[in-house]
């Protein structure tokens, strides 16, 4: 029997507004254990809530980053629910009217496109944090309650665990480039459960769904993903079925395992948010947050390929983060050679970067010194061996790597009238390789540029070298 | 009309706790409430939208600006019992959540 796969993910994503999302205290990482926090934050009896306007325009703009229709009148809904690190007992949502519907990702997998429909958008609120210890308490800090999130919801047409992988990627691209978003996972600004059926292909109906919670890569999405599908379809090849449960990932053992048997739907008893009067979402707010938009890494990639050459591969590369895709462009305004500098960055820094655990925003190096240095590489000023200690010295600290090459004499001999008299008197030291030269053994030239670099200490441009030195010996 | 049951349920779901008398009588009483409630279906609403809302109001927001005037030791009078800024809770088995 042959199977066919159905996965649908559910994305949160925790916005980058100042304040929370229906009151106005900070959002804030790091600080002290609910110092972030007022009464509306804990719950107390008759407070009032209020939305926060910049957390909605985030909302409408990834919702038109993803294709999405806004829902023009929205009201807000309570999701009750039982847990100490949620005091009200119930979370703010959008249950009924989502902010937004309809939407779409594209993805490519094996060379085909495929889009992938984005079922609906909606605002929420975060819960706080909850930590266990083993002297038979829990602890709360509610600093994180109240964090505006907004939770993506995929249609289910995700065929396979490597699609799944493609469109997480490109829709934590599209939220960077927002810039609504972080969009870390391994900092919890981004977060995804997942549910995956198999069924007979060919099947009028969906197979039951199993849930994986506690995804904290894309990578172990993809690895559960692959784990549970196998697992099903095994279940079901030796007669058995397929109950719907909550799994986890264990990234030791590379399985999944069951955390909770789902009976029925969750009892969530939503009913429409009081405190909160609805939202009316004009078209003139719509065209406001359209405006601010940025460009979307899909069509810097295109630009990156059509304008400056870039090799495709290249230009995924460089748009993998809006960090290094704005470097790359702040560079290239600079004055440096689109090429050059799309190699610098994706071989030397990102090599740097790697090896350092650091990200861009944690090292001096800046557009207009890295397009700089490419400029004195360029123009011969420096030889690409001194360029890499110029680049060790840019990335480290915030130096002039013109004002610095001169300062420590580092810069190329490239001038003939110069290095002539140099190499004539190298000549004249060793008449022995001249002869070898004559008599075919090309060794002799490397044994003399090597002489021409000692004397010069490794300054002389060896292209320059190479073409006086052919003339110089032809002419003895 | 509402069970026993169902009122043991909502019950559970909120961490109430309540003795089979206390069931009887809330059951009995929630019953009147919905019985009230359900007088309203007397109303033609023909042509009337649903609304979600009893006040006419709508765009009540406010511009992503934090504040913070609450002081952290305010908060904290209503605590039990508390470990540094932290609040102390009896641990919780999951039931719910992760």
């Amino acid at each position: 029997m042959n199977f066919e796969t159905t996965i649908g993910l559910e994305v949160h994503v925790e916005l980058k507004t100042k304040s929370k999302m229906y009151s106005p205290t900070p959002v804030s990482y790091g600080a002290a254990p609910n110092t972030q926090t007022n009464v509306i934050d804990w719950g107390f009896p008759g407070v009032l809530p209020s939305i926060n306007k910049g957390a909605y325009s985030y909302g409408i703009m990834v919702a038109l980053a993803l294709h999405a229709d806004i829902t023009r009148d929205t009201h807000f809904d309570r999701k009750n629910y039982f847990y100490p690190d949620n005091p009200k007992a119930y979370q703010i949502t959008q249950s009924e009217t989502p902010l937004a519907t309809n939407g779409y990702i594209e993805i490519e997998v094996d060379g085909k496109k495929k889009r992938i429909g984005i079922h609906e958008l909606h605002v929420e609120e975060d819960a706080g944090k909850n930590q266990h210890e083993d002297d038979g308490y829990s602890y709360v800090d509610l600093n994180r309650q109240g964090t505006p999130l907004i939770e993506i919801v995929s249609e289910p047409d995700i065929a396979s665990p490597e699609e799944a992988y493609q469109y997480l990627e490109q829709l934590r691209q599209i939220v960077q480039f927002t810039g609504a978003s972080d969009v870390k996972m391994e900092e919890g600004s981004m977060r995804v459960d997942t549910n995956l059926s198999v069924a007979p292909i060919g099947s009028a109906k969906y197979g039951t769904k199993t849930e994986i919670k506690n995804l904290n890569s894309f990578v172990h999405v993809r690895d559960g993903l692959a784990y549970e599908q196998k697992r099903q379809a095994q279940l079901l090849m030796a007669g058995g079925t397929v109950r719907q449960e909550t799994r986890r990932w264990d990234v030791d053992k590379k399985e999944t395992i069951l955390m909770r048997v789902k009976e029925g739907a969750d009892d969530y008893r939503y009913f429409p948010e009081p405190d909160l009067p609805p939202v009316h979402v004009s078209q003139a707010w719509i065209d406001e947050v359209a405006a601010t938009l940025p460009e979307p890494p899909a069509r810097r990639r295109a630009r990156y390929v059509d304008d400056w050459k870039i090799p495709a591969y290249d230009a995924g590369v460089l748009t993998n983060t809006l960090e290094m895709s704005d470097f790359f462009e702040a560079t290239v305004a600079e004055g440096a050679d689109p090429k050059l500098a799309s190699n610098w960055l994706m071989g030397e820094v990102s090599g740097y970067l790697n090896a350092e655990h650091a990200e861009l925003k944690d090292v001096a190096l800046t557009p207009a010194h890295l397009a700089e240095m490419i400029k004195l590489i360029a123009d011969g000023t420096i030889s690409s061996k001194i360029a890499k200690k110029v680049f060790k010295e840019i990335i480290v600290n915030d130096t002039d790597p013109k004002a610095w090459v001169e300062a420590k004499g580092m810069v190329q001999l490239s001038d003939p009238a110069k290095l002539t008299p140099i190499i004539d008197a190298v000549l004249d030291a060793n008449q022995q390789s001249i002869d070898d030269f004559h008599s075919g053994k090309d060794r002799a030239v490397g044994f003399l540029v090597g002489k021409i670099m000692q004397e010069t200490h490794g300054k002389a441009n060896p292209k320059v070298v190479n073409q006086i030195l052919m003339s110089e010996l032809s002419k003895r | 009309m509402i069970t026993k049951e169902s009122v043991a349920h909502v019950a559970e779901l909120s961490r109430l706790s309540f003795s089979d008398a206390e069931l009887t009588q809330y059951t009995a009483q929630l019953g009147e409430i919905l019985n009230m409630v359900e007088q309203l279906e007397e109303v033609d609403t023909t042509g009337v939208p649903a609304t979600t809302q009893s006040i006419h109001l709508h765009n009540v927001m406010r511009e992503d600006v934090p504040h913070n005037d609450t002081k952290v030791e305010d908060l904290f009078k209503n605590v039990p019992t508390a470990k540094g800024t932290l609040i102390q809770v009896p641990a919780i088995i999951d039931k719910e959540e992760d």
